[in-house]
């Protein structure tokens, strides 16, 4: 008798089968990765890097990938953002529906299911490289085994990208996981922005997505990265960043987290270059009971190079945020100077944010500091701006809002600072309609 | 038409009583000024009439043009036409000057209706063009490294913006040089009119020289405890809080 499935089976019972148009190499480490998945262990209380994180969340065996997108006009619509892009792509379940690019010869912007295919070589020597050292290993891996496209770019040396790469992660349909992947490479003294959209297709479907970006920023080059996480409340993210720093380069990475019932990130920059600049920013609106859980490392391997790291949580209702940092400076690194800010805005005495930054230095002459900060709207604020006429809900919300605009200005861009604060506000309105 | 305080009695959350029977009656289209030494309660008086929750009102009453103003919320009270200068403005990070403003008159209209941003505009350059503002005060978070001339000239452009019934000053002269100073009164000047009624908060005599008050009192210990016309105030120049009656000074 045939094996009726009524529901998919879950993407934990069996290997993925690697498309027969990809790469060899590609086959080997997508087997290789769904060993590594199966033989590490799933994190537990006890886990440094899972300190206060909610452990039933890890429980995807719901899940199942899914090729199947019924309302692609729909999502190809919807995917707006920015006000004419240099290249835009929109993917529903990791199925590429629409691209489009106006870019400058010579730059390579293609989903990564083509890329492998046509710049197997490129891919091979860039994806993947490091270790998952902030916690989530056996997810990377699970990511790696399930990978099926995401965007390539390689900006070749000296090309200045003007404009924005705008990549739109759609997830559609019940219980559907999705593993997008970003590789973006730039060459010496080049430039490029690109912003992931994380969204969901409706509000009602439990979904999962499990994302991973290379970011490799050549020499003099400069690397802006966005991620904007707006799926709807009832999905689960890990998304891992990975960003090497080569020198005089500058690297930017921005996390917006409004949407998702539970999100995990884990960001890690390395600065590899004497010069080299990272900027690590990240601003989450918790509400009800969203669950952000983001652990950061700051890698100072070379001497001379700069990081600065800001984390603004606003917490609603019964929230919580977990930050974990830690600036780490490699022997014989000196001259470093990094820098770490974790700082919680409590809208609700009932939230919960748990902050743990640190710092180990093994090379002399450095300057660092690190420090987290939580703290109420205070009276005298809130008393001042109801004084205008505001009324209190509106008096907070505005207070909330400038407290996130502190990390997004320094994007440096103002139709991107636009685009996220838009973002932003839609959360706002969603928390004062009640999140209907 | 009138701000009405009747027998006003305030304590702190803790019990302690701060305004001991505060009675008072600004008419619109006049101009008073309350002066007294520290820790009168003239700060106090401010804050209840604008609604602070700080405070608690034990007895008495306040109405502006016969509405009950005790009955309504802090916004409420200013979008009715309550307007408080602040001594001491907050800071609010992230939140441009502007977008404040528009907030604060957006909050005026009824709901679904949204503000002309183009005549907003317009109207607050003009604004500030009067309190010889710099254009980039508009795009600056509120009162955020603001030197104190600049928070003080920032809260009279606020009060020219909203255009209330009764405003209420509170030690606006302070940390003003004497040119900061005449710019501050010419907005405030601009703003007198037959509809309008101020209460100036002072400390000292050098405001009124640049506002001519219509009435002066003087608040001790809780209470308004003298009245008069302008020479008041000269008066108190001249000889200090000490010609008040050792009586007046001290409560019953």
């Amino acid at each position: 008798m045939p094996a009726v499935l009524e529901h998919p089976a879950s993407l934990l019972d069996s290997a993925p089968e690697t498309p027969a148009a990809f790469p060899a190499w590609f086959a080997e480490r997508q087997c290789a990765a769904w060993q590594r998945f199966l033989d590490l262990p799933t994190p537990k209380r006890g886990h440094e890097m899972w300190r206060f994180s909610s452990f039933k969340q890890l429980d995807f065996s719901a899940f199942a990938r899914s090729a199947d997108v019924s309302q692609s006009t729909s999502l190809v619509q919807r995917s707006t953002a920015l006000e004419s892009p240099a290249a835009k792509f929109v993917f529903a379940n990791d199925e590429l529906l629409h691209s489009e690019s106006k870019l400058p010869d010579g730059v390579l912007c293609l989903p990564l299911a083509e890329a492998l295919v046509s710049h197997g070589d490129l891919v091979r020597s860039h994806f993947m490289k490091q270790d998952t050292r902030l916690g989530s290993a056996k997810w990377t891996a699970l990511h790696e085994a399930n990978l099926s496209n995401g965007l390539f770019v390689h900006v070749p040396a000296n090309v200045e990208i003007d404009g924005t790469i705008e990549v739109f992660h759609w997830l559609s349909g019940e219980n559907t996981a999705i593993f997008p992947h970003t590789l973006v490479i730039t060459g010496a003294n080049s430039k490029v922005r690109v912003v992931d959209y994380f969204q969901s297709a409706n509000d009602r479907d439990p979904g999962l997505c499990i994302a991973v970006n290379d970011l490799i920023a050549g020499p003099g080059s400069k690397l802006d990265y966005l991620a904007i996480q707006a799926f709807n409340e009832k999905t689960k993210v890990i998304q891992v960043n990975e960003t090497g720093v080569a020198r005089d380069a500058s690297a930017t990475g921005f996390i917006l987290n409004t949407g998702a019932a539970w999100a995990r990130n884990e960001s890690l920059s390395r600065l590899e270059g004497e010069g080299s600049r990272s900027d690590m920013l990240s601003v989450s609106v918790p509400a009800r009971e969203q669950e952000y859980d983001q652990r950061t490392f700051q890698h100072h391997v070379s001497p001379g190079a700069y990081s600065d790291l800001l984390y603004k949580n606003s917490l609603y209702d019964t929230s919580r945020t977990i930050f974990s940092g830690l600036i780490f400076v490699d022997e014989g690194a000196h001259r470093t100077d990094a820098y770490q800010t974790c700082r919680n805005l409590f809208m609700s005495e009932d939230a919960e944010a748990n902050s743990m930054p640190g710092l180990e230095i093994n090379a002399d002459d450095v300057k660092c500091s690190h420090g987290s900060t939580s703290a109420a709207i205070s009276d005298e604020e809130i008393f001042y701006l109801r004084a205008r006429g505001i009324d209190p809900v509106r008096a907070r919300q505005l207070i909330a809002r400038g407290f996130s605009v502190e990390v997004i200005e320094r994007l440096g861009d103002e139709k991107v600072e636009e685009m996220v604060l838009r973002f932003l506000d839609d959360k706002f309105s969603h928390i004062a309609s009640g999140g209907a | 038409m009138s701000l009405v305080i009747t027998d006003l009695h305030a304590t702190l959350e803790n019990g302690t009583e701060i305004l001991k029977g505060v009675t008072l009656e600004i008419p619109a289209g006049e101009v008073h000024a309350i002066m007294g030494p520290n820790g009168s309660g003239k700060s106090t008086l401010s804050k209840v009439i604008s609604g602070h929750e700080g405070y608690v009102v034990t007895g008495g009453s306040i109405t502006m043009d016969g509405e009950d103003l005790l009955a309504m919320s802090i916004d409420e009270r200013s979008r009715a036409g309550i307007f408080l200068a602040f001594q001491y403005p907050a800071e609010v990070p992230g939140v441009s000057n502007a977008n404040f403003i528009r907030a604060a008159l957006q909050a005026r209209l009824p709901k679904g209706e949204e503000l002309d941003a183009v005549a907003y505009y317009k109207n607050l350059y003009s604004k500030m063009d009067l309190l010889e503002m710099d254009r980039k005060f508009t795009a600056r978070s509120v009162n955020e490294g603001f030197s104190g001339g600049e928070k003080k000239r920032n809260e009279i452009l606020q009060m020219m913006m909203l255009e209330p019934k009764y405003s209420i000053l509170d030690e606006t002269d302070s940390g003003l040089d004497i040119d900061a100073l005449k710019i501050v009164a010419k907005g405030v000047n601009a703003m007198r009119s037959p509809q309008r009624g101020m209460l100036l908060i002072t400390h000292y005599q050098r405001l009124l020289d640049y506002i001519a008050p219509d009435h002066v009192h003087v608040m001790a210990a809780g209470r308004i405890v003298r009245s008069g016309g302008p020479e008041l105030a000269l008066e108190l120049e001249k000889h200090g809080y000490d010609f008040l009656k050792e009586a007046e000074l001290v409560p019953a």
